[in-house]
């Protein structure tokens, strides 16, 4: 309970007013495509030179709290998940802003990530000591199968049919392998300079969402609508918590994966709301509405995204091992200001270190104070005549990408991939299995290559990738994935064809 | 869409090639590209060690931080050997062995001929860490095991053809033993992988090594001389009985592109170290566990050709 002494400097006036700076500028951040949580850590950090420890790390603890929350934005108004994390969140959200409930898809995901995110800091609290250990015990085979796992659910994400669902995840698998291999820096598939750098995965996002988005809208051209204009429903913040709460098992679902993915170093935290959101509607008895704009997908999705927050932050301050790219700058941000994380890091620098997680626990509070006023108002996006938005949407395209890594090579490829997307579309494919394919394929790779690397030199392949609790344990649970997806494939055609039977 | 977008680039990277004059230079904010992602330690020190640009004293104007990250620097680098402003107000930073050892292996647009350097602002050398629990106590230890063992002892490191990888290759070559390397995507998931026991030893930053020593054993360091500020009782390979010099030291300065006037390049030739000096700098730079080491543009000529030609002679018939 000692976080509790420590509450006194947070609730200072200025304190208070980095945080409330922090969070706004962070959900503005985290709303524009491009700039994931990540980089919005980074573009902070210099700011807090001049700051005082404690402060300089609250203003980048709530930033970090808010960007995560902030890139649901707009992946549910316009279909652009601001960072790989929101992937889940744009099938069902966008789906309910197009419905005119946009407000109530804003709500829903702002309660849902304060509840997901304030488990997480809790679980950071309490949990650390036991942890922190037990996440660096996850070695490439165990992470090699944990990307498995992943794919196993790419056929299954918002696809027509589980074939062409794989299909997009082996291109998705492909895209990403293009580029120089990250761990033996091989030259592979690179036919142009504009692909030596690979394609980032933020500008194959952005490209793969936004564009057939932007194409689909100026297709009507400036007077036809395809996109009929939908009355916005203002909704009551009372109704959306009820409602939020009204899906205990999205939220358990959420926290318990956000929380173990989180933890899990190198696990890649962006794909905790994809897997919530996949078991949520394994376990749902509506499950044929996930993907309608059901609200049960937006608040799985956003509970596990935020409950990441804090746990993958576990073996970074007791270990000094940051476990995401996003820990990783702020491992930097912490550096700065002569503070050492590690085992004596609290006895040490108590007061600093106290701030920082108190500062995302009050951070979770405004963000989403700030997040439900911010609903009101964005869901009107929607009204904006088709042409207006489409270019607006595609300006954000073209400065996120470029944004990302400073390169124009990434808006060009974020344009090829985006025509490229908006003809697959014809035919039924959906851009979410081939991101995740582009998220997964490094992670399964590398952690292959350096799992077998390791088992040459040790007791052979088979016993380092298939024995072992551990991995049995992922293993077990790729077959059952892969179970359930035929079941499932058989059921409905089954059913499909005593449609046509009776038809 | 074009226009755009070129009007967006323009925007962004700060500085377009125009008649350049020494007396007036710098007249406006000077860039300095980055060839690794924010946050990292060369983004993180170069943040830091240019804070103070905008001074009177120093360059009059403020230095703007460019990242062009991917593929170990690669692409940062060729794009600034290729289409780099030579005015002077485009300036990049460099990290040795890296770049040296990647011209050397792959046929890059870079080589230390098309760039010219500024000064040098830090060094990070490699240290060989083991696990907390780990039965090794010694680098003796590690070679007896290794030579009973041959190829069983698993080593992780940030890469191929980083430091750590030189510092690996030294290693096998001075003791003769081989060892199998784990190349790891960058400094920090390597040391994660020594501190979780999925690797037996890894070959890392001093600064990193450092901050972790709760869970670690530092072994031995790849340098000349023992660092006295931050492992004062950490013996040099020589010491501990192996040849391994200071060749896989992780140096990071700035530099840029040849053809920029030579006034030009004797002007910030004459600041930069000054600005490395500062007082602020040095403080920033020790508080965040980052070794100071500054040397001016003849000194690092001369180590970028003495660096050249070992690691032309190491890498043979890799």
């Amino acid at each position: 309970m000692e976080f509790l002494y420590h509450f006194g400097p947070v609730f200072t006036l200025s304190s208070m007013a980095i945080l409330c700076a922090g969070t706004i500028g962070g959900l503005l951040l985290g709303a524009t495509p491009g700039l994931s949580p990540t980089m919005a850590v980074a573009l902070l950090i210099p700011f807090t030179f001049h700051m005082d420890p404690a402060q300089g790390l609250m203003l980048l603890g709530a930033a970090y709290t808010a960007t995560v929350a902030g890139g649901a934005v707009s992946a549910i108004l316009l279909k652009i998940p601001g960072a790989p994390a929101n992937i889940a969140t744009a099938l069902d959200g966008y789906a309910m802003a197009r419905k005119g409930e946009g407000a109530k898809a804003l709500q829903l995901c702002f309660i849902a990530s304060f509840i997901g995110g304030v488990l997480g800091v809790l679980v950071l609290i309490f949990l650390t000591p036991v942890l922190a250990q037990w996440a660096l015990s996850f070695g490439p085979s165990h992470l090699f199968w944990i990307a498995i796992l992943g794919v196993t659910i790419i056929g299954s994400l918002d696809s027509k049919s589980v074939v062409k669902g794989l299909l997009a995840g082996c291109v998705g698998l492909w895209i990403a392998m293009i580029g120089y291999d990250s761990i033996q820096g091989v030259e592979r598939f690179i036919f142009s300079e504009h692909l030596e750098g690979g394609v980032h995965i933020i500008a194959a996002l952005i490209g793969l969402f936004a564009i057939p988005q932007v194409i689909e809208m100026l297709e009507g051209g400036r007077h036809k609508r395809t996109f009929e204009l939908v009355s916005v429903k203002p909704h009551s913040v009372w109704k959306s918590a009820k409602i939020t709460l009204g899906f205990p098992r999205a939220l358990t679902i959420g926290s318990i994966v956000g929380v173990i993915i989180g933890l899990i170093p190198g696990a890649g935290g962006q794909i905790a709301g994809l897997v919530s959101y996949d078991q949520a509607r394994r376990f749902s008895p509506d499950s044929e509405k996930f993907g309608t704009g059901h609200p049960e997908g937006v608040v799985a999705a956003e509970t596990a995204n935020n409950a990441m927050v804090g746990p993958s932050l576990v073996p970074l301050l007791t270990l000094s091992v940051p476990g995401s790219p996003t820990a990783a700058v702020l491992l930097g941000g912490l550096l700065i200001h002569g503070i050492f994380p590690g085992p004596n890091l609290f006895e040490k620098h108590g007061d600093v270190a106290w701030a920082f997680i108190n500062s995302l626990l009050v951070g979770q509070f405004l963000m989403m104070i700030f997040g439900l006023y911010i609903a009101g108002l964005a869901a009107h996006v929607v009204r904006i005549p088709p042409a207006i938005l489409a270019s607006g949407i595609l300006v954000l395209a073209v400065f996120g990408a470029y944004s990302v890594q400073n390169s124009q090579s990434d808006v060009v490829v974020m344009l090829m991939l985006g025509i490229g997307m908006y003809f697959l579309q014809q035919y039924g494919f959906s851009p979410a299995p081939l991101v995740l394919g582009v998220i997964l394929g490094p992670i399964a790779e590398s952690n292959y290559v350096q799992g077998r690397i390791i088992a040459q030199a040790g007791d052979g392949m088979f016993s380092y990738f298939c024995l072992g609790t551990m991995n049995l344990v992922l293993i077990s649970l790729v077959v059952l994935s892969i179970v359930y997806s035929v079941a499932t494939e058989i059921r409905m055609r089954r059913l499909d064809a005593v449609g046509e039977a009776a038809t | 869409m074009k226009r755009f977008i070129a009007g967006l680039a323009g925007l962004a990277s700060v500085a377009i090639a125009g008649p350049s004059v020494a007396e007036g230079y710098p007249d406006r904010p000077v860039s300095v590209m980055v060839a690794y992602s924010p946050g990292g330690a060369t983004d993180f020190q170069a943040r830091i060690v240019t804070m103070m640009a905008a001074d009177e004293k120093y360059l009059g104007q403020p230095i703007v931080i460019v990242n062009k990250p991917g593929a170990g620097g690669k692409v940062g680098w060729t794009a600034f050997a290729t289409n780099g402003g030579t005015d002077g107000y485009e300036l990049a930073a460099y990290n040795i062995p890296h770049f040296i050892a990647q011209s050397i292996k792959f046929e890059t647009k870079y080589t230390i001929d098309n760039l010219e350097p500024i000064a040098n602002w830090g060094a990070d050398p490699a240290v060989l860490v083991v696990g907390k629990d780990s039965p090794f106590n010694t680098v003796a230890d590690l070679v007896n095991f290794a030579k009973e063992n041959p190829g069983k002892v698993t080593v992780s490191g940030a890469g191929l053809f980083v430091g750590h990888h030189i510092a690996y290759l030294q290693m096998e070559k001075a003791t003769g033993v081989k060892l199998a390397y784990v190349p790891h995507k960058g400094g920090a998931p390597a040391l994660k992988s020594v501190i979780g026991g999925q690797v037996m030893a890894g070959v890392n930053n001093l600064s990193d090594a450092f901050r972790s020593q709760d869970s670690l054993k530092i072994l031995a360091i790849a340098d000349i001389e023992r660092n006295t500020e931050f492992l004062p009782d950490v013996p040099t390979f020589k010491e501990a009985g192996f040849d391994v010099d200071d060749s896989s030291v992780n140096f990071r300065g700035l530099m840029v592109r040849k053809g920029t006037p030579q006034d030009v390049i004797d002007k910030l030739a004459k600041a930069v170290p000054e600005m490395f000096k500062d007082a602020k700098v040095a403080k920033q730079m020790k508080s965040g566990g980052s070794p100071l080491k500054i040397m001016n543009r003849e000194e690092v000529q001369a180590m970028w050709k003495r660096r050249e030609d070992y690691l032309k002679d190491l890498l043979k018939g890799l």
